[in-house]
């Protein structure tokens, strides 16, 4: 009986033990991957002809700015979840990754104005795909504003959730931004579609460095979760027992 | 990159000061979310363990 195995799940008192032991799972593989990626893509990896070694801001730039999106998504599911089947564990998760999201999303900015510099000579241009980025960012700081100005948490889940579900429409026009408009930033490097048009180690440090951020937003997302689960379950039996022994 | 010393490494072919401004920046970020985060939890315990709070009252089942 499998369902009844997730619906247990899903109380805050199963996860939060849960959450604890994958922890150290998730970092370990954030740390290998990190550490494998940044060998490819600062000493394998050749200089690019055309950019020379500026493109190596692309290992930090685009798994940064696909887990931009990518974690928006995932919480946006978990806002959606949330408000179907009225979720606290699901609420929980989504208030985790909206930090880690936007963390993300200042690095995907950042890290772009360091490459657009040297690439178009500009830190900066009001083209689609990067204003569409900066929205993405205050849709996390809006998102996280909202639940801080709303007492009630489970209130401040719902309130949320409905800002985070109707910002979701900026996702695909981020994404589609390179094709839908004429910008000044470059279309994907990576498609499924077609074959990689990057060399073989950028291409791997590349997708490795990804992975990497993926297992490092996995592992901070289930440390913060911890912490919320805290804050909002202090007053029940189960973790009144347990609060003396975390640390 | 066929690195012949570490200042031609740090040089990043001219373009140093932009290649270790993202990764410096990533760094720090990826180290204060950690920091930061590890401090929420000792603060959400310290906060629920403080003696002059409520007693537990509900159980956790919905």
């Amino acid at each position: 009986m499998s369902s009844i195995a997730w619906f247990r799940l899903a109380s805050p008192a199963s996860f939060f033990p849960l959450a604890r032991r994958l922890v150290p799972w998730f970092s370990a593989g954030a740390a290998v991957l990190a550490l494998a990626g940044l060998w490819l893509g600062l000493l394998v990896a050749p200089t690019d002809a055309q950019q020379g070694d500026a493109y190596r801001i692309i290992f930090i730039h685009v798994p940064a700015a696909w887990m931009s999106m990518f974690i928006y998504i995932v919480m946006a599911f978990w806002c959606a979840v949330s408000l179907t089947f009225n979720t606290r564990l699901a609420a929980m998760l989504a208030q985790a990754l909206a930090p880690t999201g936007a963390m993300f999303t200042v690095l995907a900015l950042v890290t772009g104005a360091m490459w657009g510099k040297p690439a178009w000579g500009t830190y900066w241009a009001w083209d689609a795909r990067m204003t569409s980025e900066l929205i993405l960012l205050f849709l996390y700081f809006g998102y996280m504003a909202l639940r801080n100005a709303i007492d009630d948490p489970r209130r401040a889940d719902r309130a949320s959730a409905v800002l985070a579900l109707v910002g979701a429409i900026n996702v695909p026009i981020i994404y589609f931004s390179v094709k839908w408009w004429n910008t000044l930033h470059q279309g994907a490097s990576v498609s499924l579609t077609s074959a990689p048009t990057m060399a073989a180690t950028m291409l791997a440090g590349m997708l490795i460095m990804a992975f990497a951020a993926w297992f490092y937003a996995i592992a901070i997302t289930l440390i913060r979760v911890q912490a919320i689960i805290i804050e909002r379950e202090q007053n029940t039996r189960w973790m009144g027992e347990l609060l003396p022994w975390i640390r | 990159m066929k690195a012949s010393g570490l200042s031609e490494f740090m040089a990043m072919g001219g373009y140093g000061f932009y290649v270790w401004t993202s990764y410096v920046v990533a760094a720090v970020a990826v180290a204060f979310e950690i920091i930061a985060v590890r401090a929420r939890i000792r603060a959400a315990v310290k906060s629920a363990l403080r003696p002059d709070r409520a007693v537990p009252v509900a159980d956790d089942t919905q």
